[in-house]
């Protein structure tokens, strides 16, 4: 079991620095048409062959790579820091922030999330660069995704209200700012840290439904979601397999990532 | 109907009218019935039920769109019953190519007590869930006789289905669960023609051209150099030079389709202007547009004459694949002169508020679906004062000298029946749309359909119903012996 963590971990890094390392290693700019080599199969000048107007797969793939694996983290982040100051709140305080609390979670899980999704995006300016349409998507995301990891982080501040350190701290006479950022939300950092993992392929996922929709990153930035959808044209796939790769990268890092962080962290 | 539009000659032919006159300088048109018709259920037809379907639809309350269109700014017309079996509808004012809206007119019983569900037409309603089929069934009553004197319409029931998705309509009929395709995108069809060649049927170019246009509207939020670029002739001519208008029918239609030149495709043969030509793709040329016009392209930024970078969205509806292509593909064009071009992708919804309500937009990119020939069909789209009049919608009084060109032509067009005039009339509007590009007409799709191996006698067309409408002559190939069409 040890070795295949370490496998995958190997297997994040790589694709991770692959990401990061995407300017250099594209052998054309992602966006660039090259109208007359439309569908081509790979070759020299195209490693992974080009898609149907044209573009290089492979420089699109690590371009996608980096927005989907590099923000899907920073949208984890924002989820979980919310859902760690709300939930947190929310179970040292109990009575009526908690109530409230349970009520607006509840408001936020029941929302159909693609319509909110939907209305706070036709909001955003339209001249937005595709880089800024991206990070938008992902925070968005992240912002609307709070609900689930602050219920877990709700329940678990529940029991740490009671705990003898809290007590102890309070006798101290620590103010409930301090008693909940220091006290509360440091010994929720296990959880927290197992939701933000958690959370990670989620977002990935959740941009590639966007994409599937067409609602994803703004063209010509490419993303896994935009990446995945011309899997629709099953036909393609199959003359072209080599389309299938932004799959296999989204299996494998989702995949990976269980692997590297285990369900036993996750149950803890 | 009384009338049909003869999908692939465009002309009318009479149906439950054998004849039709019109007089008193087209204020009135005069219908003779067809003998001893029957509606589904047996109730005789005569000239009532058409005085009733005729009053039933002007009836402002029903808000029939049907009815809208025979309605104009003089009033309502009139229906009357001159014999059992004339007909004669008066109207106000005259009103050009009336006859051809009797098409989309269905003939409802006065007298039955089933109403609307008693049918005149090859097939009567039996049943229908919402969202997911219709089924039709032979109108067993139908008056209509094939060349060997057999009752029409060949077929027993017709099921419409209404699938989810387009992918799971190729399947099904590639599976052979379903005989027709009336409508196939260009991905679609190219995939069905390379292994079923038989049954990828290309109707020939449509009545959609795609189009893109920019914001003209004086009241829209946009910064005011944007909408001094927007509404410079020079800018939009050189924009339009800047498309490479092949390469979008070739990448993005596969070739089914075609660059356009204007608002009315080739299919409209009575009324396409055939001298304009599409605007010819030449960078050089519309950088000489716009250095003219006081831009300036330095270091591959176009640059207004106050030194503002030209840049600019484009907004068009997500999902639409072949949108979001020709999008893409327009960027990189626009890249070569200098201009950068944001793609938005909206939901549908928020992308009509934009366009129609709040104006908060900057260029747009949609398609064009025509259902009527006549341009009296596009009157609200081409006078300044319409609501579609989608670049500068509603306005008081015409902005341009060039809209009040288009108004005094689309009025003339309007205002006769002689159809050589009303022709000469709309090419003169075509001709100020080329010049003036308020619209820059980009391809015009084919029209592709599926036909299943098994059904005879379908004439594809590019007018809507494309697939089915001769729906009373369509066979099945079991039933098809000694059938002629």
């Amino acid at each position: 079991m040890k070795q295949l963590r370490i496998a995958a971990m190997g297997v994040l890094v790589a694709i991770f620095s692959a990401s990061l390392a995407a300017d250099l290693l594209s052998p054309h700019p992602y966006g660039e048409q090259y109208r007359d080599a439309v569908n081509a199969a790979p070759s020299r000048a195209f490693p992974m062959g080009t898609d149907d107007m044209g573009r290089d797969r492979l420089s699109r793939l690590l371009h996608a790579c980096r927005v989907s694996l590099l923000l899907a983290p920073a949208a984890a982040l924002v989820a979980t820091t919310l859902a760690g100051l709300l939930g947190g709140a929310a179970g040292y305080l109990g009575g009526t922030a908690d109530r409230v609390f349970l009520r607006l979670s509840d408001l936020f899980l029941s929302l159909p999330w693609l319509f909110l999704f939907l209305s706070v995006r036709s909001l955003l300016p339209l001249n937005a660069a595709p880089a800024v349409s991206a990070v938008a998507t992902f925070l968005l995301l992240g912002v609307l995704g709070w609900a689930g990891p602050a219920r877990v982080a709700r329940a678990c501040a529940c029991g740490l209200r009671q705990s003898d350190f809290v007590m102890q701290a309070k006798a101290n006479g620590r103010s409930p700012m301090r008693l909940l950022l220091v006290e509360i939300v440091r010994n929720l950092r296990p959880v927290l840290a197992a939701q933000f993992w958690l959370a990670i392929p989620v977002f990935v996922l959740a941009e590639a439904n966007l994409g599937l929709l067409g609602l994803g990153v703004s063209e010509p930035l490419p993303s896994l979601g935009g990446l995945l959808r011309e899997l629709e044209n099953y036909q393609a796939v199959v003359s072209q397999p080599w389309m299938v790769a932004p799959a296999i990268i989204l299996i494998g890092v989702t995949g990976c990532l269980h692997l590297v962080l285990g369900w036993e962290e996750i149950r803890r | 109907m009384l009338l049909r539009l003869n999908r692939q000659t465009q002309q009318l032919e009479p149906k439950l009218a054998v004849s039709w006159r019109q007089s008193e300088g087209g204020k009135a048109i005069t219908f003779r019935l067809r003998d001893g018709v029957r509606f589904s259920d047996g109730t005789p037809f005569g000239a009532e039920d058409v005085v009733y379907t005729f009053e039933t639809m002007m009836d402002p309350a029903k808000l029939s769109p049907v009815g809208d269109s025979f309605r104009s700014a003089q009033g309502a017309p009139q229906a009357r019953a001159l014999s059992t079996s004339q007909v004669e509808i008066r109207f106000p004012a005259p009103v050009a190519g009336v006859e051809r809206l009797f098409d989309q007119v269905t003939i409802v019983s006065a007298r039955s007590p089933r109403k609307a569900m008693a049918a005149l037409g090859p097939f009567a309603l039996k049943e229908h869930r919402a969202g997911s089929y219709v089924l039709l069934e032979r109108n067993p009553n139908y008056w209509e006789k094939d060349a060997n004197g057999r009752a029409l319409p060949y077929l027993d029931a017709v099921r419409l289905e209404i699938l989810q998705n387009r992918e799971m309509e190729l399947i099904r009929f590639r599976r052979g669960e379903l005989h027709l395709v009336n409508k196939l995108d260009a991905d679609s069809f190219a995939r069905l023609a390379a292994d079923a060649p038989s049954a990828a049927r290309d109707a020939g170019p449509s009545l959609e051209p795609e189009m893109l246009w920019f914001n003209q509207s004086p009241q829209s939020p946009l910064p005011a150099h944007k909408k001094a670029w927007f509404q410079s002739r020079a800018f939009r001519r050189a924009v339009s030079a800047a498309i490479n208008r092949e390469d979008l029918a070739r990448l993005v239609y596969h070739g089914y389709a075609r660059p356009a030149a204007g608002p009315v495709p080739a299919a409209n043969r009575n009324w396409v202007n055939t001298s304009l030509a599409p605007h010819a793709y030449n960078p050089g040329d519309a950088v000489a547009r716009l250095e003219k016009d006081g831009f300036r392209l330095r270091s591959g930024v176009l640059r207004d004459g106050k030194g503002t970078a030209v840049e600019f969205s484009v907004i068009t509806n997500a999902g639409n694949k072949a949108r979001e292509k020709m999008a893409a593909m327009i960027q990189q064009d626009l890249a070569k002169i200098g201009i950068k071009l944001n793609v938005v992708t909206l939901d549908f919804g928020s992308l009509i508020e934009r366009i129609t309500k709040t104006l908060n937009y900057e260029s747009c990119l949609l398609g064009l679906v025509n259902l009527d020939l006549d341009p009296n069909a596009q009157m609200n789209v081409w006078l300044s004062s319409g609501a579609s009049h989608q670049w500068n919608p509603a306005q008081k009084s015409p902005a341009t000298a060039w809209e009040a060109e288009i108004d005094t032509w689309m009025r003339k067009q309007a205002s006769t029946t002689d159809p050589a005039r009303r022709k000469a009339a709309f090419d003169q509007v075509q001709r100020i749309a080329w010049e003036e590009a308020p619209f820059l007409y980009l391809v015009t799709k084919n029209f592709l359909v599926g036909v299943g191996p098994a059904v005879r006698n379908v004439q594809p067309a590019s007018l809507h119903p494309a697939v089915f409408w001769n729906i009373e002559r369509l066979a099945l190939a079991a039933e098809t012996s000694g059938i002629r069409p």
